[in-house]
């Protein structure tokens, strides 16, 4: 299953490439990465997405932790956390069927950023959830690219 | 007589204060910073090899009074030099090489030192900062390369990051689990100026060992063994690098509970003392690995359940529960599930658990346990053969032992069948006197960390157990041990050829000896001469010990070229992969022993 892990490290060159090589390394794919600094400009908090299981996640977690860059490792998998990802899609759509399109946009509060002859670019915002259901409905206009950002997630209210 | 409690290196937990640097304040270039400031973290020995990025740094060496370079003649050596210097002493080993080539040709010295704990910082030259990135000439990314296998790395951009870096280096490379430390340093930064200023603390909120074992956890671990009917302690290198070997000694008479010390661990408990298992896994004693198998209760010290020691492990000590203490928490639960987990230096974890004890005022009952040891101790003791036509490398392992018992000698091992004998029959009677490459098991180890063992320790006997395909890995290194006048004793067990692959083709592959003959060459008599050496042969067993002795006695560096039986085997062995209560075979009384000349 996927794990969610947010790790706080120093933010200096190469960090990311040690965090993400250790995960390599142990056999595990990274199915999704964010990076970026925190409130504090000293460090950085990556935001990975692995697909692993419990037992292995631990050791990962573990061998993190002995990197010494690393402050904080939060796993985020099941805990109460607020979780955004941004994606754009760009889907077939020709006039005709661009009413249509929009429309599904609305319902899931996308928006349209950019329109072609033939295709629509649409700005989505939200849980893994709802990006997924959005997908889904928007293969059936034909999906011509996605690019996404990565997860990134906070544990709600007091907790950290 | 030396007692297994001799040491003099500083505890690991504690970097050492650094007293102010006589050349505070002064304008210095990159280079004599990066001198003034290994100066400052008390270094006396930098192993090295020069090259065109580092040739400033050399430069402002060459001024200093308090360094002392050896000149290696390979960066490996140099590598395994600085890794035999920090094995005898616990003091980070420092190794300076160029950009490129001198770099990469450290890297199996930082994944040797990496895979066994031990402290080292190695600085490297780099291409000038402009030029990283670029394939420039002698450009190698070491930082990339060495990430897998080094405890931190710094490639440094701004001279002024330069004495910080060395702090933390060392810092880093000696406190917690000790390991290697990178420090690459591009050659425009040694010719650059600065205002001398060096750090005397060091400040990484990243990074905090914990050494203090919990105190719920060590009562836990306490009332688990004093229930325990069928204890083990299961030793790991981790209690010399702790020095703990007092505790350790005191919590297994106390408890009288057996003690099996891993390769790492070998002289951290006396050889010869009645509770001593000697070695557990694929060639320890058949009855450490009974007592392992048969156990209620494993203790496991600075120890990590490495698939040498537990072999399949599913079958594995099942029916037994652990203790596992380490200071590196990502040991504990990675082999083996753990019932008390405990994080910390050994050294106190232990004092804590018998303290414990001696609150609960309750001992395992362990005479019925120590008695069955015993049995099987009697059944399947740890034996060679013996014969009077061909020289067994195992007898000569005993006799260099015996004849050098009343010094204090510090053995040093390459890798191969000749280093599972000398684990199994050396007497070993302190900490960090067998030093030898565990994890890693990298060939090439051995002469050059000899070297670096009798630098760290002038006085002692130093004498390196070889086997004929190690020795030729750094035999460059002759060199090295020659023009510095180290007296190292190199007692090379030849066989001519590649034993313990021999060894496992003869047992699982039908005795197809696929490219293991390395036949009678060099003649390593006339190499030992070439390079200045004591050299000498025997092939006669009524000569070797009086050969022996002429080698331990002589002036400088000598080599005795012992001409051994060749076909046989390192036993016990646990085929890999098979449960450690399974033994390969028993050992056989009259094993097929042939002269090295005879034709295969």
């Amino acid at each position: 299953m996927d794990y969610t892990l947010s790790v706080l490290v120093q933010n200096r060159p190469g960090v990311l490439s040690r965090v993400t090589g250790l995960i390599a390394r142990r056999g595990f794919n990274i199915a999704s990465l964010s990076v970026g600094p925190t409130e504090d400009p000293t460090i950085s908090r990556i935001t990975v997405v692995v697909d692993s299981d419990p037992d292995s996640i631990e050791k990962i977690t573990k061998q993190l932790h002995k990197l010494i860059d690393v402050y904080k490792i939060t796993d985020l998998t099941d805990e109460e956390v607020i979780e955004r990802e941004l994606v754009l899609y760009k889907v077939n759509a020709n006039s005709e069927r661009r009413h249509e399109v929009i429309e599904a946009a609305g319902v899931f509060r996308a928006k349209i950023v950019d329109m072609g002859k033939n295709t629509m670019t649409i700005e989505a915002t939200g849980t893994m959830d709802k990006l997924k259901a959005l997908e889904d409905l928007l293969r059936g206009y034909g999906i011509k690219e996605i690019v996404r950002t990565g997860k990134v997630s906070l544990g709600r209210g007091s907790r950290d | 007589m030396f007692t297994e409690d001799i040491n003099n290196a500083p505890a690991l937990c504690e970097h050492a204060v650094i007293p102010p640097s006589p050349k505070e304040g002064q304008t210095l270039t990159g280079a004599q910073v990066i001198i003034a400031s290994l100066e400052a973290e008390g270094v006396t020995t930098l192993f090295g090899y020069p090259g065109g990025t580092v040739i400033a740094i050399y430069d402002a060496l060459y001024d200093s009074e308090q360094l002392h370079h050896v000149l290696a003649r390979h960066e490996q050596g140099a590598a395994f030099e600085a890794g035999g210097y920090a094995r005898a002493t616990g003091k980070p080993g420092v190794c300076l090489v160029t950009s490129g080539p001198g770099a990469t040709n450290t890297v199996t010295g930082i994944a040797d030192a990496y895979m066994d704990s031990v402290p080292m910082i190695i600085i490297t030259g780099q291409v000038v900062s402009g030029s990283i990135g670029s394939d420039a000439f002698q450009e190698s990314d070491i930082t990339g390369i060495t990430m897998p296998i080094i405890k931190h790395s710094y490639l440094l951009t701004d001279i002024n990051d330069i004495p910080t870096a060395i702090h933390k280096a060392f810092h880093i490379a000696t406190t917690g689990r000790p390991g290697p430390v990178l420090i690459d340093i591009p050659s425009d930064l040694a010719s650059a100026t600065m205002t001398f200023h060096y750090p005397t603390e060091v400040d990484i909120p990243s990074y905090k060992p914990n050494y203090k074992g919990h105190a719920r956890q060590i009562k836990q671990a306490a009332k688990l063994i004093a229930d325990s009917k069928r204890p083990v302690l299961y030793v790991g290198g981790g209690t010399i690098i702790s020095q703990a070997t007092g505790e350790l000694r005191e919590l297994a008479e106390r408890g009288q509970i057996p003690v099996t010390t891993t390769l790492m661990a070998k002289g951290a408990f006396p050889y010869a003392h009645p509770l001593a298992l000697g070695m557990p896994g694929m060639h320890g004693t058949r009855y450490a690995n009974m007592a392992m198998s048969g156990s209620d209760l494993i203790i496991a010290v600075g120890a990590r359940f490495s698939d040498r020691v537990t072999g399949k492990k599913g079958t594995f000590a099942k029916g037994a529960k652990v203790i596992h203490i380490d200071i590196d928490p990502a040991e504990i639960g990675k082999n083996r599930e753990v019932d008390v987990p405990i994080v910390g230096d050994a050294k106190g974890v232990l004092a804590g658990i018998v303290d414990e004890l001696r609150k609960l005022d309750s001992m395992p009952l362990t005479q019925g346990w120590l008695a069955q040891i015993d049995d099987w101790r009697g059944q399947h003791p740890l034996r060679h053969p013996e014969s009077d036509t061909v020289i067994l490398p195992e007898v000569a392992i005993e006799q260099v032992d015996a004849l050098s018992h009343d010094r204090d000698a510090i053995f040093v091992t390459e890798v191969g069948q000749h280093q599972m004998w000398a684990a199994q029959f050396l007497q070993t009677r302190r900490p960090r006197a067998f030093i030898t490459s565990g994890g890693l098991g990298a060939m090439g180890f051995g002469l050059p960390a000899a070297i670096g063992a009798q630098i760290a320790v002038p006085d002692a006997l130093v004498v390196c157990i070889a086997g004929d395909g190690s020795l030729q890995m750094n035999s460059q290194e002759m060199a090295t041990a020659r023009v510095n006048d180290l007296p190292i004793k190199v007692l090379l067990l030849n066989n001519s050829c590649l034993g313990m692959v021999r060894q496992w083709q003869q047992l699982f592959y039908h005795d197809r000896f696929s490219q293991t003959l390395l036949e009678d060459v060099p003649d390593f008599v006339k190499l030992g001469e070439a390079y200045g050496w004591h050299a000498a042969r025997v092939s006669d067993p009524a000569r070797l010990a009086a050969a022996i002795a002429d080698m331990l006695a002589a002036d400088g560096p000598a080599i005795l070229d012992v001409r051994v039986a060749r076909g046989e085997l390192v036993l016990p062995m646990v085929a890999p992969g098979s449960s450690i209560e399974e033994s390969v075979a028993a050992r056989n009384v009259a094993p097929a022993i042939r002269p090295t000349s005879e034709e295969e």
